[in-house]
This record gives C-alpha cells, sequence and structure tokens, in this order.
C-alpha cells in the first residue's frame, strides 16, 4: 500500500515538476511569477488533442508538436505582456502575468466551450504487476519521460553554451551583457523551454487522466509553482525536487490524513517550507545587506 | 562627562566563513566625538551594525549604558538612546521631509490604535509635541523651508542632512554617522563639518562617525580607532594615529 | 426610486469599496504585497452570518463578530507569515486564501460545497453606504497617525523603519488585522445581501479582483481604491451583452492598464516614471 502511494506520488510529483521547471527557469532569469504557465501547460494538452483526435497524428510526433506550439505561445506571451514591462515595477509584471492567465484561459473558454474532453488514450491498458505495486503502461511513459526530459534540461543547461549563457544571466544580468551575451535572445529561449516543459506535462496529464478542459490550468499552475518555491525558487534541481516532494505529500495526505484536504495539503507544505526556510529547500539564505 | 557610555569586549563577527570582525575592543566615553577609520572592507559599518542591531555578534558583548544591548533589535535599542545614519542614504522616499523626521520621534511617543482613531486629548498633545520638536530638527540641518517637499526630490547634500535629523529626532545620546561626507563637495563638507560640531556642543550628543575623507575625521574627531581586516590596529589622538606604522602601512601597502 | 438592477450595483460597488481600501491599507499604504484577502472577507462571512443563524444576533452585532473573526485569522496568519516579503508573501496569503476555502468546502458547520443558505437579508443600501464612511474615516485616522507613518516608513524601506525604532513586525501585524477587520465586516454585508454563502465565491480569482482593483485606482490613494472598485464593479456589467467576451476582455485590460498606466489612475508617476510603491516593487528589474 505505501510503495503504491509513493509510486502514484512520484508519478504525478513528475508532471509538477515539469510545470515547476518553466516557472523557476522564468523567475531565476527576470525575476516573474509567470501565472500563464498554467494556461500553457492547458494550451499544450488542448493542442495534443486536437493533433491527436482531429488531425489523426501519431502521439510522439502530436507530444512534440504541443511542445513546440507551447513554446511559441510561451514566447507570445513574454513579448506581448513582459517584455513591455521590464523596466516596471515587479507589481505591474505581476499583474499584467495574472491578465495574460486570465485572458488565455477565457479564450480557450470561449473556442472550446466549458465541457471537457476526452483524451483517447494512445497507449493499451497493460497494468503491471509486481508483490509491491501495480503500474500501468501509461504511468510508466508519464513516469520515464518526464524524466527524460528532465535529464535532457539538465545537460542542457550544464553543457551547452546557450545554457552556460543562461545561468550566467540568471547570476547577474548586467556582466553577463556586458560579456557579450544576447540577454533578450535569452529570455527568450529561456520561455521557450519552460513553456515547452509545461506544455509536456500539459499532454501528458491529459492521456495520464484522459480529461482536459479550458480550466485545468489553474490548480495544477498554482502547484507548479508551489513546487519551485518549495525546491527554492530559480533552483532547476530544487524545481525536480519540490515537484517530486509536492506530489508524494499530496498522495500520502490524500490516503493517509484526508482525500477531502488534498489540495490543501500542498499549500499547507509550502506555507511550513516557507516559514523554515523562505529560499525552500535547496535554495540558498542570503543574509541581507544593509 | 568621562563616564563610558558604549563598551564592546572581544567582538567577533562572521559572515558564514569568512570573519569580519575579530577581537575588537571599543569603547566611548560620553561627550566624545570618536572617528572609525580604515581601508574598504575593514568592518566598519559592520561594527556599527552590532551596535544598533541590525546584526547579532558571533561572540562577544555589546553594553550600553551597562545594559547588554548585544542581541536585542534595533527597535529595541533605538529608544534606549542610539541612532544611526546610513552609508546609502535610507530616507523614506515618498513620504514628506517633515513626515521623515516625524518617524524618528516614533519611539519617543505613545499613541495606539484607540488614540489615533479617536484622537484623544492626549494623542492630539503628543502629535503637537513631535511636530514641535521635528520642526526644531529641520531647523536645526537647515532644511526649514523644506518640510512640504518629498524627500525623494532633495538634493545629495539636503538628504544626508535630513538623514541627521530624521537620526537626531530619535533623541540619542550616541549618535552614529555612517560616511556623512561621502560624495560631498568641498563647502557641503565645510558645513557638514560645522554641523557635528553644533549638534555636540548644542544638543550633547556622543558621536561616532566612519569617514573616508580625512579632512573631516582629523578635524573633527578628538580620538580615532583604526580598523584593518576585522582588527583594531590603532587608537589615539589624530595625531598619533597619523604617525602611527601600522596604520601608514594599512593605508599605503607593506612596501610603504 | 431606484431600480432593484441598479441598487444592486451600488451595494456591490460599496462592499467592493471596503474590500479595495482595506486591502489598499495592506497593500498600498504598508506594502505587503497579499494576495488571500477573499480568505478574510470569507471569515466575515461565515462568522458573520453563523452568528445570525445560530444565536439570531441583531445585525450591527452579527457584523461587528464577523470582522472580529476575520482580524482574529488576519493577526493569527500574519503573524509568521509576514517576516516573508514580496513575492513570497504573496505566495504565502494565496496558499493561505486556499486553505480557508478549502476547508469551509470541507466543513459540516459551513454546509460545504453546497454552500450556506437561509441568512436573512439585512445588508440595505443605507448600511453600506454608513459602512463605506465608517471604513474610509477610520482608515483615514489611522493613516494620518503615528501608525501611519510606521506603515509608509515599512513600505519605504523596512531597514531605516527598524533603526526609528519601529517594530515592524508589530506593525504589519496590526495592518494585517486592521486590514482583516475591514475585509470581514465587506464579508458580513455580503452574506447579508446574497443570502447564500459559497466557498467557492472567495477564491484565488476574488482574492485577484480585490488587488486589481486596488492596483487600478492607484496604491497608497484612498479615492483611488473607491474609483477602482467603481470600474471593476461596473465594467463587466456594462460588458454583459458581450457576456462571453467579459472576462477576456478584462485579462487583456489589464495587461495593457500595466503598459500604458502602471501607476493606476491616480497612482502619482515619479521621476522614473514609477508608481507609488515600496522598495520591493519600486527595484525595477536591471536595465538590460
Amino acid at each position: 500500500m505505501f510503495i503504491q502511494q509513493l509510486i502514484n506520488g512520484l508519478i504525478l510529483g513528475s508532471t509538477y515538476a515539469l510545470i515547476a521547471l518553466g516557472y523557476t527557469m522564468v523567475y531565476g532569469i527576470i525575476e516573474l511569477i509567470n501565472f500563464a504557465h498554467g494556461e500553457i501547460y492547458m494550451f499544450g494538452a488542448f493542442v495534443g488533442l486536437i493533433l491527436v483526435t482531429v488531425f489523426k497524428v501519431p502521439f510522439i510526433l502530436a507530444f512534440l508538436l504541443a511542445m513546440a506550439a507551447g513554446a511559441l505561445l510561451g514566447i507570445t506571451v513574454e513579448y506581448l505582456a513582459y517584455r513591455p514591462l521590464r523596466q516596471s515595477s515587479r507589481l505591474a509584471a505581476l499583474i499584467s502575468a495574472i491578465g495574460a492567465s486570465i485572458f488565455l484561459s477565457n479564450l480557450a473558454l470561449l473556442i472550446m466551450g466549458a465541457q471537457p474532453y476526452t483524451f483517447p488514450s494512445p497507449f493499451d491498458a497493460t497494468v503491471y504487476r509486481t508483490s509491491l505495486f501495480v503500474i500501468s503502461k501509461v504511468e510508466i511513459i508519464v513516469l520515464a519521460s518526464s524524466i527524460l526530459l528532465m535529464i535532457a534540461l539538465t545537460l542542457f543547461v550544464q553543457r551547452t553554451k546557450v545554457g552556460k549563457a543562461m545561468r550566467a544571466t540568471a547570476q547577474d544580468k548586467d556582466t553577463a551583457s556586458l560579456m557579450g551575451i544576447n540577454i533578450n535572445r535569452i529570455i527568450t529561449i529561456t520561455f521557450a523551454i519552460g513553456s515547452a516543459l509545461g506544455a509536456a506535462a500539459g499532454v501528458m496529464v491529459g492521456v495520464y487522466f484522459r480529461t482536459v478542459t479550458p480550466t485545468m490550468g489553474l490548480m495544477p499552475g498554482l502547484k507548479g509553482f508551489v513546487a519551485a518555491v518549495i525546491g527554492g525558487i530559480g533552483n532547476i534541481p530544487g524545481a525536480m525536487f519540490g515537484g517530486i516532494a509536492l506530489g508524494i505529500a499530496e498522495v500520502m495526505g490524500a490516503a493517509y490524513i484526508s482525500s477531502q484536504y488534498r489540495d490543501a495539503v500542498a499549500f499547507a507544505l509550502l506555507i511550513i517550507v516557507l516559514l523554515l526556510k523562505p529560499s525552500g529547500l535547496l535554495g540558498r539564505t542570503a543574509q541581507e545587506k544593509v | 562627562m568621562h563616564k563610558i557610555i558604549l563598551k564592546a569586549a572581544n567582538i567577533c563577527h562572521s559572515f558564514g566563513g569568512l570573519m569580519a570582525l575579530k577581537d575588537v575592543d571599543f569603547a566611548i566615553k560620553s561627550g566624545e566625538i570618536v572617528g572609525l577609520i580604515g581601508p574598504n572592507g575593514a568592518g566598519k559599518t559592520t561594527l556599527f551594525n552590532l551596535f544598533t542591531g541590525h546584526y547579532a555578534p558571533t561572540r562577544g558583548e555589546i553594553l550600553f549604558n551597562n545594559l547588554r544591548i548585544s542581541g536585542l533589535k534595533p527597535y529595541q535599542i533605538t529608544p534606549l538612546g542610539i541612532a544611526r545614519t546610513f552609508q546609502n542614504i535610507r530616507l523614506f522616499g515618498q513620504m514628506s521631509v517633515l513626515d521623515n523626521v516625524l518617524t524618528g520621534q516614533h519611539c519617543r511617543t505613545r499613541t495606539g490604535l484607540f488614540g489615533a482613531i479617536i484622537r484623544t486629548r492626549s494623542s492630539k498633545k503628543e502629535e503637537s509635541r513631535a511636530h514641535k520638536t521635528a520642526q526644531e530638527m529641520l531647523h536645526f540641518v537647515n532644511l526649514g523651508d523644506k518640510k512640504n517637499e518629498y524627500a525623494s526630490n532633495l538634493s545629495y547634500g539636503e538628504r544626508r542632512r535630513l538623514e541627521i535629523a530624521r537620526a537626531l529626532a530619535t533623541d540619542p545620546t550616541l549618535l552614529l554617522l555612517d560616511e556623512p561626507a561621502a560624495g560631498m563637495n568641498p563647502q557641503e563638507t565645510a558645513d557638514l563639518i560645522e554641523l557635528i560640531r553644533q549638534i555636540r556642543v548644542k544638543m550633547d550628543k556622543t558621536i561616532l562617525l566612519i569617514e573616508h575623507d580625512m579632512k573631516v575625521v582629523m578635524g573633527i574627531s578628538e580620538r580615532v580607532a583604526v580598523l584593518n581586516y576585522g582588527r583594531k590596529i590603532a587608537e589615539g589622538t589624530p595625531g598619533e594615529v597619523q604617525k602611527n606604522e601600522a596604520v601608514i602601512k594599512a593605508y599605503l601597502g607593506e612596501s610603504a | 426610486m431606484i431600480g432593484p438592477y441598479y441598487l444592486q450595483l451600488l451595494i456591490l460597488i460599496g462592499i467592493n469599496t471596503i474590500m479595495a481600501t482595506s486591502l489598499n491599507l495592506i497593500l498600498g499604504y504598508t506594502g505587503q504585497l497579499s494576495i488571500g484577502h477573499a480568505a478574510f472577507m470569507s471569515l466575515g462571512a461565515y462568522g458573520s452570518a453563523l452568528v445570525t443563524l445560530h444565536f439570531g444576533f441583531p445585525f450591527l452585532v452579527s457584523l461587528l463578530c464577523g470582522a472580529l473573526f476575520a482580524a482574529f485569522f488576519g493577526i493569527i496568519i500574519g503573524l509568521p507569515t509576514l517576516r516573508l516579503k514580496g513575492d513570497y508573501l504573496a505566495i504565502a496569503t494565496l496558499g493561505l486564501g486556499e486553505i480557508v476555502r478549502i476547508v469551509f468546502l470541507n466543513l459540516e458547520l459551513t454546509g460545504g460545497a453546497v454552500g450556506l443558505r437561509g441568512i436573512p437579508k439585512k445588508t440595505t443600501l443605507l448600511w453600506v453606504v454608513l459602512a463605506v464612511l465608517f471604513t474610509v474615516f477610520i482608515l483615514s485616522r489611522i493613516i494620518r497617525s503615528r501608525i501611519g507613518r510606521a506603515f509608509i516608513a515599512i513600505r519605504e524601506d523596512e531597514t531605516a523603519a527598524d533603526s526609528m525604532g519601529i517594530n515592524s513586525t508589530y506593525y504589519k501585524t496590526l495592518c494585517f488585522g486592521v486590514g482583516a477587520f475591514f475585509a470581514g465586516l465587506g464579508g458580513g454585508l455580503f452574506a447579508h445581501y446574497m443570502r447564500y454563502l459559497n466557498p467557492n465565491s472567495f477564491g484565488f480569482m476574488r482574492s485577484i479582483e480585490h488587488l486589481c482593483m486596488v492596483v487600478l485606482g492607484g496604491l497608497g490613494n484612498m479615492w483611488g481604491a473607491f474609483i477602482g472598485a467603481t470600474i471593476l464593479t461596473v465594467t463587466p456589467e456594462l460588458l454583459r451583452t458581450v457576456a462571453d467576451l467579459r472576462l477576456l476582455i478584462y485579462g487583456a485590460v489589464l495587461v495593457l492598464m500595466m503598459r500604458v498606466r502602471p501607476q493606476g489612475l491616480l497612482g502619482q508617476p515619479l521621476r522614473n516614471g514609477i508608481p507609488l510603491l515600496g522598495r520591493f516593487f519600486q527595484q525595477a528589474r536591471p536595465k538590460l
């Protein structure tokens, strides 16, 4: 039972981790809570759904195209709603992000209607049983592809030139730009990658829970951000860790405490972490200079 | 007149692993003007922050009027009679000049929520007394005619003076000035030296100042303490310190 | 005299004005970014509705109970979370707001997801107007006092405020308590007007709506909060003919507003074009 819950939490957590990565990467670079990220996740799910059901595109291709579409939307949101506000107060940027989020979810509501759509499962219903737990083929694929994407991101950020430029920009924009890094380009790339991961999470959750709705982005969006804060915002391994910790805590809380308070677990965990270690579990604490 | 009001014994302070202050002993007598000098990064501002409670010392003890203040918070230390200015000027930019100084009277007033809402007689009296003190302080630093301006609209030199007025409004016995002459032109610097003298003469304050401008430090300090790499390397009258070999080395490097 | 439709609109404008001015105290004057204001509203709404239903208290006493109940939680919540700054405080208050909503959703006492029904209709336009005047009067008195100066000093520079002898934790908590009190008052009026309460009407989006009212009107400006509340209550009504596009336009307007006039309608633009906001908010991202 316990091991089974742990596996379930791990699967849920891996999708949170993918969403959290988008938040954390963007926050790391421009210190903005990208509230529209939940909508990009929803958008990814819809693109995947439409490609699979209407255009009969093979699932893998639909998945990749949904990621590309998510990246494109992320870049557009940044260009229209955030870039013009880069010199304004952070509160103004936050309000703009909230506006973008409201706009996108209502646009989806307008186009797709409020009813939920069923995502046809591209995988057969094979279930693997071991003595300790049961896992379905879909679950294995969701978990494996999340892990694969996270490894790819880590390698990209650690090894490539662009990844190094991203890290440098997150550390100190002024110095990075003096070193000849094109900051605008790095911000665009960051939004593209973060949004692609968010869209990937959307498709995976669509396949996993089999439903897609225009409002599906709100809660996972909030929880993805919570996961990023728990891990230490701006910290890429932190987001992965935070997402998985949150998924496990949520499943465990629902199983052993109360299923009705499932959504409260995430927020309670957030408050506890913030109070004990405001910079997040893997974040560094900085003393304010007087 | 010669009572020790501030005494720091064996102060150590580290940031992470970096020792910013090592075994510093320091004392100020009532009525003195003391200069604190040293190269950049010597730990001068850190020492200030320990005196005012912005940091708590890693080791050692600070006594103010025989009361242990190390470990207390700034809002607890200010009412005891220590006030400060900041190296990088920290005014309340979107408040009027007068309101900035009135904030200094915060710890000398008592009005609570009830008094503020009802405007009881005692709260009105207190408010008018605070206004009077604030106006006096503004006149003292020669900013009386700017009281309705936003603090952020003042010139650089005016802001430095406003910060001093705000600190004086807390009615301190010890005033800590962190590089008050930084960025001032020669005329402003001369006015500042005169102002600091007046603060002691007319207001009877004890003053400790950090300053890089040697004309200021040597001109007004009766005693100068020198920090280098977190240690106190010398202390004495301006004349003595200027001739001290360790100090010359610290400022000019080993070869000198 | 006034048709029922306009009466309802006026009452909602009044309640939203109370919500916006009380949030303005927290955000505009003290500089603490709270996005859980709807939670305080719900505490006041449920608190006052329950004492009306179970003890039959007179209207004014119920309102007071609801407001005190909200203030109590404001202080309980404020004490630990107000150590956090900026975005972190925002996220913590958001999380706490969600927790309050989920708790109400699952309590039997509050009717859970079905909602709380049968609250007597006691709120009239007169009561709302009196409550608005009362709120604005009390808040203005506080702001123009030693306490108000302490609030603004904390917004401008918390470190400097500390060294003026201002106990910032105390004043931030006080501000949260007072803000929550009036949010609770708004909630009580809401409960006794709508006669029905559902936890989901006090969710994250409601808090965002309050935030937008304050920012739209101009932070740290009493009239601004009133104007913001009025515009954001009336606009969705005007857009009723294009009901489907309502929120779409709302979102787009927020984005455009921040581009064109980020300091709000009545906010003072400063030399560098940064609105009347505290150090955290003022800190423009470094030049690129």
